[in-house]
């Protein structure tokens, strides 16, 4: 049985949800030209992630097997449903930005995936700080992704400029291919590569 | 471990009776607050077009006194160019009428690909001392991957461009999202929307435009958002055209108001 720490460590870099387990990777691409969006979409992903283990932890053995699956997502569809509310209600710019993806936090497979492989077994205070652990895990290379993103791409960061842009008169002409998507692609492989660099072990056997 | 399927049943009912009541609890509590919001995010891009949008960031109690005190909304029917008393601008919402078969009709094919025109529009006057100075029209069109929604500001002459912004679309952040860019919707004001014999002639070029004076149709284009700027253009013609404000905006000439 991992201790308290393991279980909130380990997804940090041991184990992380993207760059190990490589889920989540759809709105680590789409949420984080900026890293404002980057935080609000951590902050939502941390929140939803904890407390979906919380309760599917109280309630595992009640749980009818069957249909746990359904019930897991009923409890993270409702979670998510209530956090886009509150984006709407106390954050509307970010969440005008965030759109779709904040509902997509229901497809994340991170945030299922943990339910079920973790708070199905565990008592609650462990699955929570799982459910933190996991939400950090994301949210480090969700920010990591969203400050390279801002800062080569539109030369500035939480819209403050940095870089002074060629078309305003500076001396930086912004990399494009930053904005869009495969931008991410490739800073999510140059995390993985750097994380990789420093712990071997994560390295997959080749034959 | 078995469990019978009475109780499999009754959790089910169980846990979609308590997600349920969480979810429309959350909603039914937060609606006020979203709706204040959403009120307030379309005042302060109408206030923004008017240009009576300081740089200083406003709490909500001054743009919405900002608003009340120079900015009147008007219901407009689209097909005659009338205003329309019956409707209550502080309720109507334009993008549900148009949604709505009752309120709406289909629109004929167009290069702004709208889809549905609403039967009446809410049309925006910035006045000063009891006098129309500009009037701000709800625009939309389709850019390349969304539909850009936002207003148009035009002097009294309804052809003097004053300004132009974007509330809402999904185009590409630092390509086709550059038509947030206040340095590129600071080369609007100044230019004609209409030429010599009241055609919308307003166009988004690829390139550099000379200034207003020398050429009075024509904006730059985005660079590396061709289709986006094309779109803008496109929008903006279609709502200057007979089938957008066109109607009105000759019966506002005629009629001074």
């Amino acid at each position: 049985m991992a201790s308290n720490k393991e279980v909130f460590v380990d997804p940090l870099f041991n184990d992380n949800p993207i760059a190990l387990q490589v889920l989540g990777i759809c709105s680590a691409l789409a949420v984080t030209t900026k890293l404002e969006t980057s935080l609000v979409m951590s902050a939502a992903v941390i929140a939803v992630m904890t407390l979906s283990n919380l309760f599917v932890s109280l309630l595992r053995n009640k749980i009818p097997p069957s249909i746990r699956i359904i019930v897991q997502l009923t409890i993270i569809a409702s979670l998510v449903i209530v956090t886009d509310q509150v984006l709407k209600a106390f954050l509307f710019e970010t969440s005008k930005q965030l759109s779709v993806f904040v509902g997509l936090i229901i497809t994340n497979c991170i945030v299922m995936g943990r339910a079920e492989a973790f708070a199905m077994q565990n008592p609650p205070l462990p699955s929570v700080i799982d459910g933190i652990g996991n939400g950090i895990g994301y949210a480090i290379v969700l920010i990591f992704v969203g400050f390279f993103r801002e800062l080569l791409g539109s030369g500035k960061l939480f819209g403050i400029e940095i870089l002074p842009l060629i078309t305003e008169g500076g001396w930086y002409t912004p990399n494009g291919l930053l904005v869009l998507a495969p931008g991410a692609f490739f800073l999510i492989g140059f995390f993985i590569w750097g994380l990789r660099t420093w712990k071997p072990e994560q390295v997959e056997e080749t034959n | 471990m078995g469990r019978s399927t009475t109780y499999i049943l009754g959790f089910a009912v169980a846990i979609c009776l308590a997600c349920s009541i969480v979810v429309a609890g959350s909603a039914v509590m937060l609606k006020e607050r979203q709706e204040a919001n959403k009120v307030l995010d379309r005042q302060k891009k109408v206030l923004d077009v008017a240009g009576l949008l300081g740089e200083e960031e406003l709490s909500k109690q001054e743009i919405n006194a900002l608003f009340k005190e120079n900015i009147v909304a008007k219901a407009v029917t689209l097909d005659s160019g009338e205003y329309n008393a019956d409707i209550d601008v502080s309720t109507y919402d334009q993008l549900k009428a148009s949604k709505d078969p009752a309120m709406s009709e289909k629109a004929p094919q167009n290069d702004a690909k709208v889809q549905r025109l609403p039967n009446n529009a809410l049309v925006y006057h910035v006045v000063k001392n009891g006098q129309i100075e500009l009037i701000i029209l709800p625009i939309e069109g389709k850019g390349l991957w969304s539909t850009l929604y936002g207003f148009l500001a035009l002097e009294k002459d309804t052809t003097t461009i004053r300004g132009i912004t974007f509330y809402q679309h999904a185009e590409t952040p630092g390509l086709g999202g550059e038509v947030d860019n206040p340095r590129w919707k600071a080369l609007w004001p100044g230019r004609k929307a209409y030429n010599d014999k009241w055609e919308p002639a307003i166009t988004v070029i690829k390139g550099q435009a000379p200034p207003p004076a020398e050429a009075p149709h024509k904006v730059d284009g985005l660079s590396g958002a061709t289709i986006t700027a094309r779109g803008v253009g496109n929008l903006v013609q279609f709502w200057l055209g007979e089938e957008g404000f066109g109607p009105y905006l000759a019966k506002f000439r005629a009629q001074g108001s």
